[in-house]
């Protein structure tokens, strides 16, 4: 069987998005991982809706955890030189009001139009809202870091959403354990796959019908 | 608003809650943000019919990383499996852990607990609302989705939006780093949270603090809750706090 991305290699991959100077949002699961993987030589403004923006990598040992800097996913987090903490209303003012980047969201659906599922399961009688729906309506740039498919091997990628809608076409770009594919008007556009997976093998797992970037290549790590 | 603010006993802080109130619970979701102790308090004192304003519904944490994630601490949920609570009105009702449901899931899976779901962002802004006079506002977030189900929606500078309506409570439970006897507030890290806002929304706001000072030794450009928001202030000693 080929190799699929693991979680760090995902997070790292879309990691690669955040621009010099970007201010950023990570959601739970893949996304919080992200904070280890910034490019080298660039400055990113991490923000977290409970309450603080510009703080570091997530703590790597007890003596650099601290209970007064935790981000949304529980994380103690790191200190940095400029960083600041401020109240939900506030928080949710640079979410809503445009002044986050991107924001880096897990996905339990995408659709071709880049609608995106991702607070309630019917598996489950009660979802969690959470953040996910104003930062997917209010961020600049959405990006969805996931798994291809479920571990059933159900499509996650779809044509439509079946499950509850965060929020309609806001999706921009999604990064998975195969592949990194845009959402454009035209459609899916299949950028990048993983070593040794070719487009065939990635479209069989992919509901909406990919469109072949002229530039395709391997994932880039 | 009474003059002197400052209770000893964090029972008698929480006595006059009635059945049937609406309470704000502070906090985001973590150790350091709840009023653990008011909330113990609240479960002591039994009222119920309550309707609580939450980011959550408890139990959604902790989230189980790195040692401090993974530490239990008192939320919502105590007051949830005790039966005291009606209706949640949160962001958060499930436990973050599909294999390890809260009190909250089970009482809802069995119909005995009501649910307004409201996104994360409208609830911090219709607290905000409610505590600065408002009565409502319009917010893109929901639109095209389940939220939006029987709210009025309008086009604004060529967007959809949401009515969304403010919200107030009766009491307000909270959490500060330090208060002075006025009620002068100030926060640590990421404390602020809903409890910065949730202290002006509410007929009686409550907190719960970990250092009272005398009046005058908070700088003043540093108070983020000034004082007459705040109706009562428990200083909670480092022995008893949880």
């Amino acid at each position: 069987m080929k190799a699929h991305l693991d979680r760090e290699t995902i997070a790292l991959r879309a990691a690669r998005e955040f621009f010099d100077g970007a201010v950023v949002n990570l959601g739970g699961g893949i996304p919080s991982l992200a904070s280890n993987f910034v490019p080298e030589g660039r400055t990113v403004i991490f923000h977290t809706e409970n309450g603080a923006l510009g703080f570091g990598h997530v703590a790597r040992s007890e003596r650099e955890e601290n209970p007064y800097i935790m981000n949304a996913s529980g994380m103690p987090v790191t200190p940095l030189p400029g960083m600041c903490f401020f109240h939900h209303a506030d928080s949710f003012a640079m979410i809503r009001g445009g002044h986050i980047d991107i924001t880096l969201l897990g996905a339990l659906q995408v659709s071709e139009k880049g609608d995106l599922a991702n607070w309630m399961s019917p598996r489950r009688k009660v979802g969690i809202i959470g953040g996910a729906m104003d930062l997917a309506f209010g961020c600049n740039r959405v990006i969805v870091a996931m798994e291809h498919t479920t571990p059933k091997g159900e499509f996650k990628i779809l044509k439509e959403c079946t499950y509850p809608l965060t929020a309609p076409n806001c999706v921009d770009m999604i990064i998975t354990d195969l592949a990194v594919i845009k959402v454009a008007k035209e459609g899916l556009i299949l950028k990048e796959v993983a070593p040794d997976w070719t487009v065939e093998e990635i479209q069989a797992v992919t509901e909406p019908k990919l469109i072949v970037a002229e530039d395709l290549k391997e994932i880039e790590l | 608003m009474a003059l002197n603010k400052v209770y000893d006993s964090i029972d008698e802080a929480v006595a006059d809650i009635p059945d049937g109130a609406t309470i704000m619970i502070g906090g985001f979701g973590h150790a350091i943000d709840k009023p653990q102790n008011l909330i113990q308090a609240l479960r002591k004192q039994r009222a119920r019919n309550l309707t609580i304003i939450s980011n959550s519904a408890g139990g959604a944490g902790p989230l189980g990383i790195g040692s401090l994630g993974g530490k239990p601490f008192i939320d919502e949920e105590i007051l949830v499996e005790n039966g005291q609570v009606k209706k949640v009105i949160c962001s958060v009702p499930a436990s973050l852990v599909m294999s390890k449901p809260n009190a909250f899931e089970r009482l809802y899976a069995a119909g005995q607990i009501e649910l307004e779901y409201v996104p994360q962002g409208t609830l911090a802004e219709r607290i905000r609302a409610g505590g600065a006079g408002l009565g409502a506002f319009y917010t893109p977030t929901g639109v095209g989705t389940d939220i939006e189900q029987n709210k009025e929606k309008r086009v604004i500078n060529g967007k959809e939006m949401l009515l969304e309506f403010a919200l107030k409570a009766d009491y307000a439970l909270i959490k500060a780093y330090r208060a002075d006897a006025m009620g002068n507030l100030v926060y640590r890290g990421i404390m602020r949270a809903f409890n910065a806002i949730m202290a002006q929304a509410a007929e009686i706001a409550v907190v719960e603090v970990d250092e009272l000072v005398e009046v005058g030794q908070i700088d003043p450009e540093t108070i983020i809750t000034p004082g007459i928001f705040i109706d009562r202030i428990v200083p909670i000693s480092k022995e008893a706090a949880t």
